[in-house]
């Protein structure tokens, strides 16, 4: 008994500690897209105005 | 039964909160609040009033590739050709360095390709109607 739960125990070890590992590499696309989506709103301005609806009215500075 | 009953209690616990901290970790947020990428955000967002008129017109397109690229040089005048020129070039500067500062905000340098493939694709979503857009190596109009 003490052996099988030992190789258990070492099962379990090495597991986390694989787990780990994978954590490190693995990338997080949602938290990046929405990284992205906050840089994006800041670079072109788009919170201030409509947040949802990309407003259909062209820009005002038709200028020519 | 008895393989099951002789496991510490702490071991499983030990093993919950791996697995929750991979969880949490999963969901969590990047870190862009630095001082360098607040800079890099800040000078995009002051040039983006020179580029925007430019997207409108078709001149510049976003690319596929996180940059912004000239698409259509016959729409630009030839005496602000130059100047077109460095603005996209600047851009796409501090594009570069933005997606590797963002990696390296979060002590992954190797995630650099992932952020800049993740900006691209947001981009693009993003466009207004009327901007241009590449897509499988083609460039549409939004």
């Amino acid at each position: 008994m003490p052996v099988t739960s030992r190789l258990f125990l070492a099962a379990v070890l090495a597991l986390s500690a694989s787990a780990c590992v994978t954590i490190n590499i693995y990338f997080p696309a949602a938290a990046a897209e929405k990284a992205a989506d906050r840089i994006i709103d800041e670079v072109w301005q788009l919170r201030e105005g409509a947040v949802g609806a990309p407003a259909s009215v062209p820009s005002q500075g038709e200028t020519k | 039964m008895s393989l099951l009953s002789s496991i510490p209690r702490w071991l499983g616990g030990l093993v919950l909160g791996v697995v929750m901290a991979a969880a949490v970790q999963a969901q969590g947020n990047l870190e862009i609040d630095t001082p360098a990428i607040a800079a890099l955000q800040q000078s995009m967002q002051k040039r983006h009033a020179q580029l925007e008129p430019l997207y409108a017109a078709g001149a510049v397109g976003l690319a596929s590739d996180g940059t912004v690229a000239l698409r259509d040089a016959a729409s630009v005048p030839l005496a602000q050709r130059a100047q077109v020129t460095s603005a996209i070039a600047a851009e796409n500067a501090d594009r570069a360095a933005l997606y590797r500062e963002i990696a390296r905000a979060n002590s992954h340098p190797e995630w650099e390709g992932d952020v800049r493939r993740t900006f691209a694709q947001r981009w693009i979503d993003r466009a207004q109607p009327g901007w241009w857009v590449q897509q499988g190596g083609k460039w549409v109009k939004k």
